[in-house]
């Protein structure tokens, strides 16, 4: 299973990717691998304001329809287009060209909520047992 | 006759498997106070006693009269064919089919459905239908809150205050804000419309024709509520799509409606037939049961239920609507009553509606006192002013052998000397030109 050292996870399984006071926001390998073929991704609007653990997309697959949740507080400042024709990109590509948007976020310290990859690895094996 | 089919044997065995000695034991976490005591049941009796008191009852019903009510719902013919159809023991069920893709022949029969309702709404995409036009409506307007986030729904009057109502109490716990704005001289009164809609808005719903039975092209209003960020909801009456320009031609997004008149029979309180077409940037909103048609692996034809990730059994309580099943059995008569009609059939029943209400205008015209509203085009219902209490008039002409129509004071207040007519392709020239003259001899 693909989980990159520099990013930062949830336990709902969404990853951030920090850069500076941006985030890049996207579900992990492991949450597309459970879903199976995405079918239909639902982003938010440029600007809204986005509440850590708060509904901000939809990922739709052949199995069901998954809410995902921001990891971070902030406003959104573009959504990846690309998905909403080409949705099998988070299969391809979880953590580069399926991203589902990047957010200005507003609070540093809600990044300790988070997970890194190690935490993140040993909380995905034990959901496997 | 025992309706239960477990033998006492049958009951003894589970109650041994999960250790209770008696059925009445299951019951012992509800508290005696809250059990009821007696059900005040009358005795048991046999099947022909039963058909004789049903019979009895049903006897009391007015059958005979010849029928100009509407106001909603249409009495219509419905070929035998239906009926003969439709009975076919494959079909006779009001359920979707719970093993659905084991079921190619009802779901090829639903896919036929939402094929027809997307031809006769002009829109793209039709759900395996909905309990009757007024949940199909407030589905609709659901849809518009999720869509747009936003909270404000702008009604226009010419909805039938029986959907309105509905609109209302389904939402009475929800935080929105609704508008009603008036009909002025029978129709949409567009400066009322402007003057509240706005980048709140999240839709607006008219019926066409309106409670009034006046039709009116609504293209010009939805550009406006397109304007604003807003979606336009119509509610329409099937038959007369045969000949009015459709909710898609017009521009709307959602088309609901009540698809009794296709082929359902009258009857107090149903079962009827909610239909629901939508724009394909919709379909994701739509609620309810969608029947696609796809390819198996061998490259045959076959169907499936799709879009199911949005249904309550898998999205539990993110589903987009509470809806988990359809109004099958009626949904598939509206099919066989249109397939039997065709597209010709269709616009020529129309027509006889349009033709046959419009000779009722010119008989009723005649009576002294009685004055037609002809500010706006109708389809097969209009609107009469009575010189009395159109109450005391329907009363009257029951006793001549009519259900002459509707009075409109009943929804509408100052409304009390207006009597709604509907006049369906039933009516022959001659019952038309007996209800003149009773009238007239009423009044």
């Amino acid at each position: 299973m693909n989980i990159p050292k520099s990013l930062l996870y949830t336990k709902d399984h969404e990853w951030a990717r920090i850069e500076g006071k941006i985030a890049y926001v996207g579900i992990t390998d492991y949450a597309q691998h459970a879903l199976g073929d995405i079918t239909f991704v639902q982003l938010p609007k440029i600007g809204e304001e986005l509440k850590q653990a708060s509904f901000c997309a939809t990922v739709e697959s052949v199995k069901a329809a998954s809410d995902v949740y921001a990891p971070l507080s902030g406003k959104v400042l573009s959504v990846n287009a690309q998905l909403l024709t080409n949705p099998e990109l988070i299969n391809q590509s979880a953590y580069e060209k399926g991203y589902l948007l990047s957010m200005e976020f507003s609070l540093d310290a809600e990044k300790t909520k988070l997970m890194d990859a190690v935490s993140y690895q040993v909380y995905v094996e034990g959901l496997a047992k | 006759m025992n309706y239960i089919p477990h033998t006492p044997e049958d009951i003894r065995q589970m109650l041994s498997v999960i250790g209770v000695q008696s059925i009445d034991e299951l019951f012992k976490d509800i508290p005696l106070s809250l059990r009821a005591k007696s059900f005040n049941l009358p005795e048991a009796e046999s099947e022909f006693e039963v058909t004789r008191l049903l019979t009895k009852l049903a006897a009391k019903n007015a059958t005979g009269l010849v029928n100009f009510v509407g106001a909603g719902f249409y009495d219509h013919f419905i070929p035998a064919a239906v009926d003969a159809l439709v009975n076919r023991s494959e079909f006779y069920t009001a359920y979707t089919p719970y093993q659905p893709e084991c079921s190619q022949g009802w779901l090829q029969a639903i896919y036929e459905y939402q094929s027809i309702i997307c031809e006769l709404t002009g829109l793209d995409v039709s759900n395996a239908s909905l309990y009757d036009g007024g949940t199909a409506l407030f589905e609709a307007m659901m849809m518009a809150l999720r869509h747009t986030g936003r909270k404000k729904i702008i009604l226009d009057s010419g909805v039938s205050l029986i959907y309105r109502t509905m609109l209302y109490t389904y939402t009475s716990n929800l935080a929105i804000e609704f508008v009603e704005i008036p009909v002025v001289h029978g129709q949409s009164c567009r400066e009322e419309l402007f003057k509240y809609l706005d980048d709140k808005t999240a839709a607006v719903i008219f019926q066409n024709p309106n409670f009034f039975g006046a039709v009116d092209d609504y293209t010009d209003m939805v550009e406006r509520v397109h304007k604003f960020g807003a979606l336009a909801i119509a509610s329409v009456y099937p038959v007369s799509l045969g000949m009015l320009k459709s909710p898609g031609e017009m521009g709307f997004d959602i088309a609901t409606g009540e698809g009794q008149s296709l082929g359902i029979p009258l009857s107090f309180g149903g079962p009827y037939l909610g239909f629901m077409a939508v724009k394909k940037e919709l379909i994701r909103q739509m609620p309810g049961r969608i029947v696609g048609a796809t390819v198996d692996s061998d490259g045959k034809r076959g169907f499936v239920l799709t879009l199911q990730t949005r249904e309550q059994h898998i999205r539990r309580d993110k589903a987009t609507s509470n809806i988990c099943s359809n109004e099958a059995l009626c949904a598939l008569r509206a099919a066989v009553f249109v397939s039997l009609l065709g597209k010709p059939g269709l616009s020529e029943l129309s027509e006889h509606n349009y033709q046959k209400a419009e000779f009722a205008k010119e008989e009723l015209a005649r009576i002294s006192g009685v004055q037609i509203k002809r500010s706006a085009p109708t389809f097969n219902e209009f609107t009469v002013l009575l010189p009395q209490p159109a109450d005391l008039v329907v009363q009257r002409m029951i006793e001549k052998g009519f259900a002459c129509g509707f009075p409109l004071g009943r929804f509408y207040k100052n409304m009390d000397n207006y009597l709604l007519i509907a006049v369906t392709e039933k009516r022959t020239k001659e019952e038309i030109r007996s209800l003149a003259h009773s009238l007239e001899a009423v009044l």
